[in-house]
């Protein structure tokens, strides 16, 4: 008797959802049947694209691709969807670019370091997370070395550097970088003395009032104009010192916000206690403003990550700029869908990896807070 | 604590300047062999003239050039560094000293040559702006061209002589500005313009790389000078001089019949002009602060002009080039290097 | 004497920030000096000229894309407002449909059909996850695709659709015709003045009037009225195949459709979600009450919903239009010739003036996202005070 009634409950708890939420009202049921058709129609279309009738290595004749010429699509139009084959053949330039492929395990032994450089940072009641941080402040000069070389290491010069590498090392450094910058920068903008103020709003205004692509311009074509001969920054460092002023405007801003919410109380707390500017900022307002500005410096951090692409207009080869450069290359030319698909669907798993970390940190300050 | 701040200090530095070229005042030549390499600034990929092979070799005859400095400096063909320019940054790069000396089909104006603090140090290619149509398109002579939508790569001085030509013919098109070489492919290939114009050289090397190069054809009108040369930057005339007469020995090694596989042999001519040339006559080199077998290193390593054509355009390469203008002076072309003495 | 000073500095505030501030400001004018001489030092050195005087010169090159006329006789300076009015023009496109496009998806993204709230959930997170220069390069790619001119596709009469752009007729105006625009204007003006006089009387008799439907009668016959009285003066020219293009009619390119479908598909997934955090903080309450008050659904969100939403929404919708106008300088990927492509990148290459240009478009772009941000601060306040408790 109890089991029937509450079979009877849980159907009427999914009929209910159904009714409520597909067949609410004759609109309803009709935008439910568009919608239907809508999903079949694209992700059959997709689908069948993507994988059903799509080449991975070898063709419908089951001969290893080499070129295009021997996709199926290419053989049989009309009959077969995207040929992957060109992502295999470049597989080694999408991760690391031109980098020697003797020394690949090199980058492959930084990319596997990353998790743990950044997974302190990330959760805050991780076991042992004192020395998981400490790693994460070794690991960029680490990176570094390994990827740069030094001694014991054979030299590889960035111009060699290419693809998802060039892609995470400006995204990341790029951060690392900026992070301390902002600091200043939000703390400068909040100062009480007005030269210091406005040099620092002067900087955040103009970074965030013009494009990035002309600070990489700038940085690019002008930044050895300014400098003595001896000193020559390459290609890649010059990105670099555009990022990284570039997010430090962004992320001033977000930290700005933090540090506005802070109440008054709590400085004039501090300062009764007898604590000085330095001491109050460092020890009760920063890690405070920090914890709250943390979602929206992610999402800046979301922002910068996918603005590297810009980096190819400047003739740097990252995700995006190694995938033109295959679709320049007449063996597989006019592949572009299965290129720029494959470059999107990169790109989002890590964009939409942070937004979902910055969504769940939010969540977790509300109920931390409340 | 201060241990750890100067370690910090000194590694940021070395990220920062790890590219920094030292002592930074002397002349070019100095630099370069303290370096123990020629930086030099070569296209990003333009078959023929300078792009990288299957091995990732850079090869062609701009690159031959470098080819050649690096022998005459170092003896040595391959001590050479190429830095892939856009036509965009190719002065900046050079400029700034971040490369010794620019070989990459770079035109020879008045503008760059005196506005840019540039020099040009000669001509390793004469060539002129051309027109590709699809074959299909019935079209024999550029001057049916009105009307028509045209693809440019940007930033050079192809769009000024296309205005140029079609102003001069009270003809109108709709121009199609793109970055790069491949770009101006991808946008003609896919039909977004009927015509590709840039250097002659420069369609010649394009169409070699279409899968079906008989389907377009180059047309007939030439419409601009455009002599291709390597480029140093201004103020240092000894190191001018060297790439200079690095060009000049690849000529006049054809001229006297001197190939990469005859130097030894000619060591012993009776010719004073080869002996003057191949070192064996000394005091040639020490003019231009190199050894006196400088020549004969430049030949026997990368070859005189001929073998540099013929192995990267010539006519039994895809690209199929003929010498043209650029057969030497008694061939009825208008290559012509000043003597050696 | 001397370690009175010493004190001052230390431990009092006012001296001390003063001292950090000198600090601060010579070091900055170190900075700017040095590198201004090490500049000067450079330019010098290299024979690089520099100057303004370029502007002047005949830039040499043609620019297609353009709104108003340029040939290459014309001078950089001109090239640089083709460029300035090719930037503004895609941006207020862009932000125009961006805008349509976030609040239709934002209003989705609430809707009560669950489906359809999952398309449109997929939809702003693919897009807004996804490099928009990506998104740009993919578009025009797609767009280069479309047949080729020879086998251009006729949508209606006269409008093509081909791998060079969307050609349409484009209108010819004759005598007469500023008379149909003049009636425009006057039906607009007096629908104005009817909405208020109906509006007074709706509050003293409580009676209420079809204000809408009235004035769009009113707006969209009169004109059409008096175009037919003058004669129909309007014909259009309609774009015909001849040699290697269409002749006549107007065009868009892809190239600007490229940018347009990049730019706004990618904004408009953040302006979705900056609508739906707007509706939702308007609370259920106030819709309750409305509801209450026995209004009906679509008033309910046009009187109640929407004016309060805004509140919110408009803060975040301003840095939204930021981005996008400063995104629309990534016509470069494409050729585009905006302000960066055009002036930006043709102009500095041909006349080596790298820092005066790149000086010039920064601070043409600082200009724009002031101005912007100017106007959206002052249309923020009147929205933010009005009925405000």
């Amino acid at each position: 008797m109890t089991t029937f009634s509450n079979q009877s409950l849980m159907r009427n708890k999914y009929y209910n959802w159904i009714i409520k939420n597909l067949f609410s009202s004759w609109v309803n049921s009709l935008m439910t049947v568009v919608a239907i058709i809508f999903i079949y129609e694209v992700g059959t279309f997709f689908l069948n694209w993507a994988f059903f009738a799509a080449d991975f290595r070898t063709n419908f004749q089951g001969e290893l691709i080499t070129d295009r010429s021997f996709c199926s699509k290419n053989i049989m139009p009309g009959e077969y969807g995207a040929c992957w084959a060109i992502i295999y053949a470049r597989w080694d330039q999408f991760m690391y670019g031109f980098y020697p492929i003797e020394e690949v395990w090199r980058v492959n032994f930084v990319y596997a370091l990353l998790p743990l450089a950044i997974i302190g940072i990330l959760f805050d009641k991780l076991p042992f997370r004192k020395y998981f941080i400490y790693f994460t402040f070794i690991y960029p000069f680490l990176a570094y070395f390994m990827l740069y070389g030094g001694p014991g290491l054979s030299v590889v010069g960035t111009n060699k550097w290419g693809g998802l590498l060039v892609t995470l090392f400006l995204g990341v450094t790029g951060i690392g970088l900026a992070f301390p910058l902002s600091i200043i920068l939000a703390l400068g903008r909040r100062s009480k003395m007005p030269i210091v103020k406005s040099l620092c709003v002067v900087f955040i205004e103009f970074i965030r009032g013009v494009p990035l692509i002309t600070l990489l311009f700038t940085a690019n074509v002008m930044l050895p104009l300014f400098l003595p001969d001896g000193v020559n920054p390459d290609n890649l460092l010059r990105a670099l010192v555009a990022v990284t002023l570039f997010q430090s405007a962004y992320m001033a801003e977000a930290i700005r916000g933090g540090l506005q919410a802070i109440p008054r109380g709590q400085i004039e707390a501090a300062q009764s206690l007898g604590l000085n500017y330095w001491q109050t900022t460092r020890k009760i307002i920063l890690p405070q403003a920090l914890k709250i500005a943390i979602p929206p410096i992610v999402n800046t951090c979301i922002g910068l990550f996918k603005d590297t692409s810009l980096v190819l207009i400047i003739g740097l080869f990252d995700l995006l700029g190694i995938g033109r450069a295959a679709l320049a290359d007449m063996t597989w030319t006019k592949l572009y869908y299965e290129v720029y698909v494959f470059i999107s669907l990169v790109f989002f798993i890590f964009c939409f990896g942070m937004s979902r970390y910055s969504l769940y940190l939010e969540k977790k300050l509300k109920t931390d807070n409340s | 604590m201060t241990k750890i701040k100067s370690l910090f200090i000194s590694l940021l530095l070395t990220l920062g300047v790890s590219s920094a070229i030292a002592g930074s005042h002397g002349s070019t030549l100095d630099l370069v062999k303290e370096r123990g390499k020629l930086m030099c600034g070569s296209n990003t990929g333009l078959a023929g003239f300078g792009a990288p092979n299957d091995a990732g070799v850079w090869e062609g005859i701009d690159v031959d050039v470098c080819r050649a400095v690096a022998a005459a400096v170092f003896g040595d063909a391959s001590k050479v560094e190429y830095v892939p320019t856009t036509s965009k940054v190719r002065f900046t790069v050079l400029q700034s000293g971040e490369i010794d000396m620019l070989s990459r089909n770079t035109t020879w104006t008045l503008s760059r040559d005196v506005d840019l603090g540039l020099e040009f140090v000669g001509v390793n290619y004469y060539d002129g702006q051309g027109f590709m149509v699809p074959a299909s398109l019935g079209v024999n002579s550029a001057m049916e061209l009105d009307g028509a939508s045209v693809c440019i790569q940007v930033g050079t001085t192809t769009e000024m002589n296309l205005a140029d030509f079609f102003k001069a013919n009270g003809m109108s098109y709709e121009s199609v500005p793109v970055e790069t070489n491949s770009e101006a492919d991808a946008a003609y290939t896919a039909g977004r313009c009927d015509v590709y114009t840039t250097d002659a050289s420069g369609l010649y090397a394009s169409r070699a790389g279409y899968p079906d190069p008989s389907a377009h054809v180059v047309l007939p009108e030439i419409v601009s000078k455009e002599p291709l040369g390597p480029a140093v930057r201004h103020g240092d005339s000894e190191w001018a001089d060297i790439v200079r007469w690095s060009l000049n020995a690849m000529i006049i090694g054809e001229e006297l019949g001197i190939t990469s596989g005859n130097v030894d042999e000619m060591m012993s001519s009776n010719n004073p002009e080869v002996l003057r040339l191949l070192g064996a006559e000394p005091g040639y080199g020490a003019m231009l602060g190199l050894s006196d077998d400088w020549a004969a290193n430049i030949l026997s390593q990368v070859g005189n002009y001929s073998e540099s054509f013929e192995k990267h355009i010539g006519p039994n390469t895809p690209i199929n080039i003929q010498r043209g203008l650029n057969a030497l002076y008694k061939d009825g072309g208008i290559l012509y290097a000043p003597p050696f003495r | 004497m001397q370690t009175n000073f010493l004190r001052k500095i230390i431990f009092d505030e006012k001296s001390r920030s003063l001292l950090i501030q000198t600090l601060v400001i010579g070091l900055f004018a170190l900075f700017i000096y040095l590198i201004a001489q090490q500049t000067a030092y450079n330019l010098e050195k290299r024979g690089i000229s520099s100057g303004f005087d370029f502007l002047n010169l005949s830039a040499g090159y043609d620019i297609s894309i353009r709104l108003i006329p340029f040939t290459s006789e014309d001078t950089h300076f001109r090239a640089y407002f083709v460029g300035l009015l090719n930037t503004l023009m895609i941006a207020v496109c862009g932000c125009f449909l961006a805008t349509i496009i976030g609040f239709l998806v934002g209003v989705i993204r609430l809707s009560s059909n669950w489906l359809f709230r999952n398309i449109a959930y997929v939809y702003v997170e693919f897009t807004r996850n996804v490099p928009v220069l990506l998104q740009i390069i993919l578009y025009y790619s797609i767009l280069l695709h479309l047949p080729k001119i020879k086998q251009a596709i006729e949508i209606f009469d006269g409008f093509f659709l081909t791998n060079r752009g969307f050609f349409s007729p484009s209108p010819i105006f004759k005598e007469g015709f500023s008379l149909v625009l003049w009636s425009f204007l006057i039906a607009i003006i007096a629908s104005i003045l009817i909405k208020k006089i109906l509006k007074k009387k709706q509050e003293q008799t409580g009676q209420q009037y079809p204000i809408f439907l009235i004035n769009s009668a009113l707006i969209i016959f009169t004109p059409i009225l008096v175009y037919y009285i003058m004669g129909r003066p309007l014909e259009f020219d309609a774009p015909v195949l001849k040699g290697f293009n269409f002749k006549g009619g107007m065009v868009i390119r892809p190239e600007f459709l490229g940018m347009l479908f990049g730019l706004s598909i990618y904004t408009a997934a953040f302006i979705s979600e900056t609508v739906r955090s707007g509706i939702i903080a308007v609370s259920k309450g106030q819709r309750e009450a409305s509801q209450a008050l026995g209004l009906k659904n679509n008033l309910v969100m046009r009187l109640i919903v929407i004016p309060q939403a805004l509140r919110v929404i408009i803060p975040p919708l301003t840095s939204q239009y930021l981005n996008l106008t400063k995104n629309s300088s990534l016509g470069i990927a494409i050729g585009y010739a905006d302000l960066v492509h055009g002036f930006g990148g043709i102009s500095l290459n041909q006349t080596g003036r790298a820092i005066e240009i790149m000086l010039m478009v920064m601070l043409t772009y600082l200009t724009i996202s002031l101005t912007i941000s100017l106007f959206m601060n002052i249309y923020n306040k009147s929205v933010q005070f009005k009925g405000n408790a």
